[in-house]
């Protein structure tokens, strides 16, 4: 597999073996007697037919959807459960929990949310990196659609892959923390375009770190204009108010 | 990191559109903004497709750069890093033209007589 290579004319690409194709030369009839068949799909369209099924099963229920995304470690789980503490009482919330295997997060939760359903990717998942709309089908036969106003899908720890897959949501959002440094909407720019939302974990931990929080800004604005971005600390529950609130909204206005 | 499960999307549709024939070669064309590493999709497609029904049809990946036009200035210029910005005056207001593909193009197969 050769490396990513510049052309004069401005391509740059990278073959899977040592000769050239002229996608112009490659139409119908081969020279090695093979057809040629238009295809045209888009990578993940199994994937998103799923999703497409998933997301008109939660409209039908008239259940809104968050999937909720981070890095491992940057705060998914304590934030839902400052969440869910919150809103008990005021919303009836379902959490679909995607993790690689074990229950801990899951076990966190069960005693707030009116439903719990964990999707353990390394049971016959393949140990996915993410929760893809097959997986998340799984998880919400495990939830009782009908009497819940929202559901949120705690993703896999990880800020590549789940960007990458719809499984049916109405809305993605992402949790980053300042201990994770600024440059991260540079690096991983598939998730920071992505999501709807970026909440700003851990912020009181700004003071003892070096993390420049304008520039932090300025990258995700680079990366992803119409970000909005909320700054809150789960652990000083600073900010979670106005994050229940924009939730709470969003499930009222059945967007 | 997620290049094995497209390693297996790819070939999922790919079993599809080939309906039983021989396949020699599948072409994908992938944006730069998506992230996808070529040598990983490579390898994940090589390790899938060994002892199948695919084996030895050659993933051939077209990497598409991500070229933004510029609003203001009407430039056209290519992005390394994913800031949504153009290259020649600076602007933020500009339209992704390429970059964001994530396609399978075409299958080649043997022709059954």
């Amino acid at each position: 597999m050769g490396r990513f290579h510049a052309h004069a004319d401005g391509t740059v690409h990278a073959h899977g073996h040592d000769h050239d194709h002229d996608v112009g030369d490659h139409r119908g009839y081969t020279e090695t007697g093979t057809v040629r068949v238009e295809v045209l799909e888009r990578l993940l369209s199994e994937n998103d037919r799923v999703a497409a099924a998933n997301r008109g099963r939660l409209a039908d229920a008239g259940v809104h959807t968050v999937n909720l995304m981070s890095s491992p470690g940057a705060g998914k789980t304590t934030l839902l459960r400052e969440t869910l503490a919150r809103l008990h009482g005021q919303l009836r919330i379902g959490v679909i929990e995607g993790d690689i295997a074990t229950s801990l997060d899951a076990d966190q939760l069960a005693d707030l949310a009116d439903a719990v359903s964990l999707v353990n990717t390394s049971a016959g998942f393949g140990g996915e990196c993410h929760l893809d709309a097959v997986m998340v089908r799984a998880g919400m036969q495990g939830l009782p659609l009908d009497d819940l106003d929202l559901v949120v899908i705690e993703n896999v720890g990880n800020l590549v892959c789940p960007a990458e897959f719809d499984v049916g949501e109405d809305v993605k959002v992402m949790v980053f923390a300042v201990t994770e440094g600024e440059e991260k909407p540079l690096k991983y720019p598939v998730m920071f375009r992505a999501v709807e939302r970026v909440l700003v974990n851990k912020t009181d931990l700004l003071p003892h770190l070096d993390f420049e929080l304008d520039r932090f800004l300025d990258n995700v604005r680079a990366v992803n204009p119409l970000a909005e971005v909320q700054l809150l600390s789960a652990r000083t529950g600073e900010g979670i108010d106005a994050w229940c609130d924009w939730l709470t909204a969003r499930v009222g206005s059945g967007a | 990191m997620h290049e094995l499960s497209l390693a297996q999307a790819i070939a999922d549709t790919t079993v599809r559109y080939a309906d039983g024939r021989p396949v020699a070669e599948v072409r994908v064309r992938i944006g730069h903004l998506r992230q996808v590493v070529p040598d990983a999709l490579q390898f994940a497609w090589e390790l899938l497709t060994a002892e199948s029904d695919l084996e030895g049809a050659v993933l051939i990946i077209e990497h598409i750069p991500a070229v933004v036009h510029c609003e203001v200035c009407d430039a056209r210029s290519s992005l390394d890093l994913p800031v949504l910005a153009c290259g020649a005056c600076g602007a933020t207001n500009v339209v992704l033209e390429t970059g964001d593909e994530f396609t399978i193009q075409t299958i080649d197969v043997a022709e059954v007589a």
